[in-house]
Formats: structure tokens, sequence, C-alpha cells
């Protein structure tokens, strides 16, 4: 195998084929069902509740440099973000940039 | 939220989606995570153009973090297969959920096929968000018009962060990667618009780091089946109860 082309290879091995099957999967499973229906509401509360576990793996055991970062901090700026989201009638751009900000200040505040 | 929207050609409704894309918050939100990702590719050792594609065909924010890690430390192939894997286990509901919004009478099978492959997380939360204002004749269009525009977008900004990546400081590299789970967390939260989506999106925020702190196996997959089930279960009971 050339050096150049492995990576594609595996590309298309482990990273397209083992995502891409849940996308069919779902496409065959939803024929037939209706928008309201109670098998839609179940999977939807479950893709949310999916999705909210990666949000607070991704906050509490980050990858990269963010790790770097003090646990409390990152639990801070997230808080603060969600706050200023309520505060600005569920502004999604004020919560981001003061979550942002936070996390930011907090990190050069701490010399970093 | 803004009023219905109506079109009166494909092509006006997959630039209105467009238009929607690079107008929303999620444009720089997802341009983000994106030059984030592109940063980590460089610094992994692949290549701008492997990220580039990776973003058209596996089109998953966490999978592709996966991925990148993975294969620049050397991971066993099969190791990361199962990782991507578990990581797009939640595009399965999402498909369930989206598709029959955009369902419509003599509409085939292989039309939903490019919606079904350009589910992901923004795409979703959006879609869901936007399209039960659109009528139904125009929502296949727009949807793809919105996917691509969001697509496009991250492409672009996997460039970008790849050849920004040598001069990032770390507290703005940790800030660039802080982007997703601060956006996906308010994003779902202004997505949630019924008791269960409430409900689900806090059992799957406390169930999450207590499963893999417990380490579980496939702690993704249970917060999901069951943060999902509880919080259906829930919205059930009141239901029996009006």
């Amino acid at each position: 195998m050339s050096e150049t082309l492995w990576p594609y290879l595996l590309l298309v091995l482990v990273g397209f084929l083992p995502n891409e099957i849940w996308r069919l999967l779902g496409l065959i499973m939803a024929r037939g069902l209706d928008e309201g229906s109670e098998l839609v509401l179940l999977s939807r509360a479950v893709a949310t509740a999916i999705l909210a576990g990666v949000i607070a793996k991704l906050i509490m055991t980050p990858s990269g440099e963010l790790a770097g970062m003090p646990l409390s901090l990152r639990i801070t700026a997230a808080v603060c973000g969600f706050a200023a989201f309520l505060l600005a009638r569920r502004s999604l751009f004020v919560g981001v940039a003061a979550g942002e900000a936070v996390l930011l200040a907090g990190g050069l505040l701490l010399g970093r | 939220m803004t009023a219905p929207r109506s079109f009166s050609s494909t092509a006006e409704a997959f630039f209105g989606g467009v238009t929607s894309a690079w107008t929303s918050v999620f444009f720089l939100v997802l341009c983000g995570t994106y030059i984030g990702i592109g940063a980590l590719a460089h610094g992994f050792g692949l290549s701008s153009w492997w990220l580039a594609l990776s973003t058209v065909l596996v089109w998953a924010g966490p999978a592709q973090v996966i991925m990148v890690s993975a294969i620049g430390s050397g991971a066993a192939p099969i190791e990361i297969a199962v990782a991507v894997g578990l990581s797009g286990i939640r595009l399965f509901p999402m498909v369930v959920a989206l598709l029959p919004l955009l369902r419509q009478e003599g509409r085939r099978l292989r039309d939903l096929i490019l919606p079904t492959h350009f589910t992901s997380v923004s795409m979703w939360v959006e879609s869901l968000r936007l399209l039960p204002q659109v009528p139904r004749e125009w929502r296949l269009p727009f949807c793809n018009g919105l996917s691509f525009g969001y697509m496009s977008a991250a492409t672009v900004s996997g460039f970008v962060g790849f050849y920004l990546a040598v001069g990032l400081p770390p507290v703005f590299a940790g800030a660039l990667l802080f982007l997703t789970p601060i956006s996906f967390l308010l994003s779902t939260a202004r997505g949630a618009r019924e008791l269960v989506d409430k409900l689900a999106l806090v059992f799957g925020l406390v169930l999450g780091p207590v499963l893999a702190a417990y380490q579980v196996q496939l702690d993704l997959m249970w917060s999901g089946i069951v943060g999902g089930a509880l919080a259906y279960g829930v919205h059930r009971l009141r239901e029996a109860a009006a």
C-alpha cells in the first residue's frame, strides 16, 4: 500500500462506511412514518440525548488545547454562556460569544 | 421566528436554503469548528485535501475529530471504525425524525438519498426549525440548499484552519475547540420545542459524562437510549394524565 493512498483508503473504510450506515438505516426505517408519529418523537428524544451526551463529554473530557484549561473554567464558561443565552431571549450568538469570552478571559488570566 | 416563506422555483428554494445557511449563526459556528478541525489535521500530519474529502464524505464533526486524532496517532483501523460507528449512531434517529418533514406525494426514495447523506447536527437542528415554515413542495430543494451552504463553508474553513494552525496560541486554539460544545448546547436548547426534547437534553447532559466516568461500554449509545426513553416516558405519562 502506497504511503499517500493509505489515509484515503482508511477514510472510506473506517470513516465513511461506519458513519454512513446509520444514515442509510434511518432512510430505510423512516419510510411511511409520519412527522408527528410516536416513533419519530421517540427517535428525536434519543437523537437529542445522544447529542447532549457528546456535548457534555466535549466539555468534561475534551481533547487538544481545550484539555489544558481547568475543568472549573470550562464549566463556568458553559454556564455563563447558557445564562447569557436565556437573558438575551434565546440568542445563540450572544450565548456563544459570552461563553467564549469567559473561557478566553479565564485562560488569559491563568496565564496560559 | 420568521414568517412562512414561499418560492416560485426549485432553484429559488435551493438558494433560499443556501442564504439561510450563510446568514445563520451556525455559519460562524461551523466555520469555527472546521477551522479547529483543520488545525487538528495539520497537527496530526494529514493533508488538507484528505480533510476536505472527509468533510464531504463523512460530514460529521465528532466523527472527523475522532478520525483525525486516531489515524494521526496510528490507532488500529478496527478501533477507529468502531469509534466512528458509535459516534454515528445519533445520525440514525436524526434521519428518522427529519425525512417525514420532506415526504410528499410522488417523492421517490432516491430523492431522499441526498438529504439523508447531508444529515448532521447543524443541518438537522436548523432543518427541524425552518422546514415547518416552508411549504412542503419546496422543502427538499430548500433543505439541499441549506446543507450545501453548510458543507461548502465547512470545507473552505478546513483549509483555512489547516494553514492558520502554525501560529495560533494555545488559549485561542482551546477557545476554537470550545465552539463546538457551547454552540451545539445552545442550539439544541433553542430547538427543544416540547417538554420531551427539553428532558432528553437534560438527561443526555447528565448521563453522557456519568456513564463515561464509570467506563460503561458504548456509553453514548446508552445515554441516548436511556435518556431518550426516559424523556419519552415522562411525555407519555403526562399525556395519559391529561
